[in-house]
């Protein structure tokens, strides 16, 4: 068994240590928020906080990050900036099919919480590991900075 | 989402249905708790119901998968109904005829069609239930129904000054008889139409809470993975599954003919029990198939006669005189790679079956299952979801099929998720194209366009009676109604089904290839005449009020004929298909090596009466990013009958750090709405070739773009 801090709860799971993070939290905890893509850290649907930092959750075993504070969209909306970055795309209407947005959403709360006021060079670099296949892009960046603003 | 009402189980008729709708489909609950179903108490369509509780909850007969279309069918209901939009519920639609695609005859989302099939029909369902709301409210407060007005889900007599809320009027409404042809509101009097909606789907996909097929988590669900044989076609031999059942939560086997299924307690665990397993596969007659030998094949097959798909004035005679050009221009074989990769969840038992997936087909999906597991098609319930993408790949069932058949031996829910590679090497593909155009001009003009387009006929597939002497009629779309008017034109069609590679529609589906073709044709010619390549365009356009519109706006806007930097280019594209009429300027910057950087597009058009404006636009923004990441990377090859692409890393998808400023400028018009959801993704692939022309000086007859024939290594 193997404790996970998850959005400020413990929440205890009982699958194998090397059972990376996405499929603890969609599968045991059913928390299905985060998002499956491609499994090999190229599209970052499955996006998560862990120790304020923004990482691929399938490239995360759990054994490896117990006790330590994970955020996940479900909760990131709970942060200032988090619901800064949620107000934003839905002014700008980002969102087209939404799947890949859980991932968006948490890599660009990370990056402003790390850069205030992103440069657009700031976004590429952050976000550059977010695949849309909706092609949302121009609003993403958009919207960036309309939550760094807010 | 788990719960499901255990009437559903019963197999209720249609009449059933529509009258119960409500408690029979998922509530997706915006503003209700998930558990309360909608009341019915009026439920004069398959589209609308009210409630005694004055909630008024409209059923969506097209899938969101993100176009927009939730919102957009529900302001056009709710304008003719004059419900509060603030305060209406959406629910995703049943599997049942009633919510049949006009255009295709099958309850399907795609072609762009959904406002252009539904908009008739969905105006006439709320004029008709206002009409009788209205006659209820008269009849009990004895006053001539043409002098009551309605507003925000109210029924109001100024005279008197009485008013009633839709719900404390439903069940007399219910009474009433439906007029035919109910009166339809002025575009004047629109309080919905036209105006930039917030979209109803938005809000709950910033926070998690919304739910994709993918997410269905049925009470006691297990969670699958599956090996289908790399070679198409190919048959599973032998299944070892010794070092399988070591993984911690490995459940069992499935193996069917075709398929290789683990059942596990994760999916993970299920994806590490298929990769232990010790598959030996019969790879059949397709284990030699290659791109090279599908290429030769369809150029063979390109020399056939063909079959006229179209032909005006007379072509022969046009030929004999005059300056000709001809061209080939060919589009390689192109994955769908959705966000959401394929899945379906099945719960079976002997005597009912329950399906969760987001598809673009949920009749077929309900209709394919029953025939997996052999039970009568009312004994499978099928729950459709929003959709994580379908850009055409939903609009097939394999999925649920081979869910079905995996869940028919597993002893309760299962869901089976197919990983990346899954998903792009067994694909319904964007099929390979051909085409031979060529044209003579005479003063400048081009007074014969014959046009040969070889390829698959996906329709034969996907909607067999549409498929008529020979044409399809998607392979041949905006090649046989082109925008120029010439006056002697011939499309002819090959049907060239490749060897072992399966086809479907994708996002643009054939006039990608039509516009690509004619659009860097017309280029090619201009420039070959010295012409600019608008004002050659433009030459050819004077039948063609609405496209010229947008030709002259987008070129304003997009700064044409504006010095350029050195490396940098400006092309051209416009297109009239799917009912919308449309202009491209394009800029790019081509460095020494070949690299392509997309700078910006501007974009006019004319889509018709424009029932979500920001909709409209969002989905030309999208689209354009989806034809340009085909154009500049992706191309889906074969060897050994098998496809040589799995994952983002080696079928490249269009990132933000390389995505161009896109800017798109909307037509006002009061004419029947155009399709959105494609148009963006075929003017995007010209316009790009025709700005790397401008460029560089290169003619790219083939996509995705030749980097080294950019960089003068190669021809192009």
């Amino acid at each position: 068994m193997i404790t996970l801090q998850v959005n400020g709860q413990p929440h205890d799971v009982d699958a194998p240590p090397d059972t990376p993070l996405l499929w603890a939290l969609r599968d045991v905890l059913g928390m299905t928020g985060t998002k499956y893509g491609c499994g090999i850290a190229q599209c970052g649907a499955c996006t998560v906080h862990v120790d304020g930092q923004a990482v691929r959750s399938c490239q995360l075993s759990i054994g490896s990050i117990e006790n330590r504070p994970i955020t996940t969209i479900e909760a990131v909306g709970t942060t200032d900036i988090g619901a800064r970055v949620q107000k934003a795309w839905l002014d700008l209407e980002v969102i087209q099919c939404g799947y890949c947005q859980s991932g968006q959403i948490m890599s660009a709360a990370a990056l402003l919480a790390h850069k205030p006021n992103p440069t657009d060079d700031d976004i590429d670099a952050a976000m550059a590991g977010n695949i849309c296949r909706c092609g949302t892009y121009v609003r993403i960046r958009a919207a960036i900075k309309k939550a760094a603003t807010a | 989402m788990r719960a499901t009402a255990s009437s559903e189980r019963r197999g209720l008729s249609r009449r059933d249905l529509l009258k119960t709708g409500a408690a029979s489909v998922l509530l997706l609950g915006f503003r209700l708790p998930q558990a309360h179903a909608a009341s019915d108490t009026f439920a004069p369509n398959a589209f609308i119901r009210v409630g005694d509780d004055d909630i008024v909850t409209l059923v969506m007969p097209q899938v969101e998968m993100g176009q927009g279309i939730y919102t957009a069918v529900a302001m056009i209901l709710a304008d003719e109904l004059d419900a509060d939009f603030d305060k209406v519920v959406l629910q995703h639609a049943p599997p049942d005829k009633a919510y049949n695609n006009p255009l295709f005859g099958v309850q399907a989302t795609g072609g762009s069609t959904s406002v252009r099939a539904f908009w008739d029909p969905l105006r006439k369902a709320g004029a008709s239930a206002r009409g009788m709301l209205v006659e209820a409210a008269a009849k009990q407060w004895n006053v001539d129904p043409s002098t009551c007005r309605t507003s925000k889900s109210e029924v109001i007599h100024d005279a008197s000054g009485q008013k009633v809320g839709y719900g404390a009027i439903a069940a007399l409404a219910a009474t009433m008889t439906p007029v035919a042809e109910p009166k339809l509101k002025p575009a004047k009097d629109y309080t919905l139409i036209g105006k930039p909606m917030k979209r109803k789907d938005t809000p709950d996909k910033t926070n998690g809470k919304s739910k994709y097929g993918i997410d269905a988590l049925p009470a006691g669900v297990k969670f699958a993975a599956i090996a289908q044989c790399p070679v198409f076609g190919g048959k599973v031999g032998s299944v070892d599954d010794t070092k399988a059942k070591e993984i911690k939560g490995f459940r069992q086997v499935v193996a069917e003919d075709d398929f290789v299924a683990v059942v596990a307690d994760t999916t993970w665990s299920a994806m590490q029990g298929l990769d232990a397993l010790s598959i030996t596969w019969d790879e059949g007659a397709n284990a030699n198939v290659n791109s090279a030998q599908i290429w030769e094949a369809l150029r063979s097959a390109s020399k056939e006669p063909g079959v006229v798909a179209k032909e005006v004035g007379d072509v022969k005679s046009a030929f004999s005189d005059g300056t000709r050009y001809d061209a080939v221009f060919e589009l390689p074989f192109l994955a769908h790679a959705t966000m959401e990769p394929l899945n379906c969840t099945v719960h079976y038992t002997k005597d009912a079956c329950e399906v969760w997936i987001g598809t673009q087909v949920i009749g077929r999906v309900q209709e394919d299952v029953a025939k997996a597991v052999g039970l009568p098609i009312e004994k499978v319930t099928a729950h459709n979801f929003y959709v994580g993408g379908g850009f055409g790949r939903r609009l097939d069932q394999d999925m649920a099929y081979r869910a079905a058949r995996v869940a028919k031996h597993v002893d309760g829910p299962v869901k089976v998720t197919w990983s990346r590679e899954e998903d792009i090497q067994h694909d319904v593909y964007r099929p390979v194209y051909h085409n031979a155009v060529s044209a003579t001009l005479k003063d400048g003009k081009i007074v014969g366009w014959d046009h040969r387009i070889t390829g698959s006929a996906v329709i034969a597939r996907w909607l067999p009676p549409a498929f008529q002497k020979g044409v399809d009629i998607d392979a041949v779309d905006a090649a046989i109604d082109q925008p120029y008017g010439f006056p002697n034109l011939k499309v002819e069609y090959i049907r060239a089904e490749p060897p072992a590679v399966p086809t479907g529609f994708w996002r643009g589906v054939g006039p990608n290839n039509n516009v690509f073709t004619i659009e860097s044709f017309m280029d090619d010619i201009a420039h070959r005449e010295k012409v600019d390549p608008v004002a050659f365009r433009l030459r050819h356009l004077d039948g063609n009020p609405r496209l010229k519109a947008a030709v002259q706006l987008a070129t304003e806007k997009g700064n044409w004929g504006a010095p350029l930097s050195p490396r940098m280019g400006r092309g051209f594209s416009c297109q009239n298909a799917w009912g919308t009429f449309l202009a491209t300027v394009c800029e790019v910057e081509v460095d020494e090596s070949g690299e392509v950087r997309v700078h910006r597009l501007v974009t006019a058009v004319d889509t018709g009466v424009p029932v979500n404006p920001d909709t409209i636009a969002a989905q030309l923004e999208g689209g354009i990013i989806f034809g340009l990441s085909a154009a500049l990377f992706n191309e889906i090859t074969i060897e050994n009958g098998r496809v040589q692409q799995g994952n983002f890393n080696d079928y490249r998808m269009l990132r933000i750090n390389e995505a161009p400023k896109i800017e798109i400028h909307l037509i006002p018009s009061g004419e029947h709405p155009g399709g959105i959801g494609e148009p963006g993704t075929a003017s995007a692939q010209s316009a790009l070739g025709n700005a790397i022309f401008s460029a560089t000086g290169v003619r790219l007859t083939r996509l995705p773009i030749d980097r080294a024939a950019l960089a003068g290594r190669k021809p192009a």
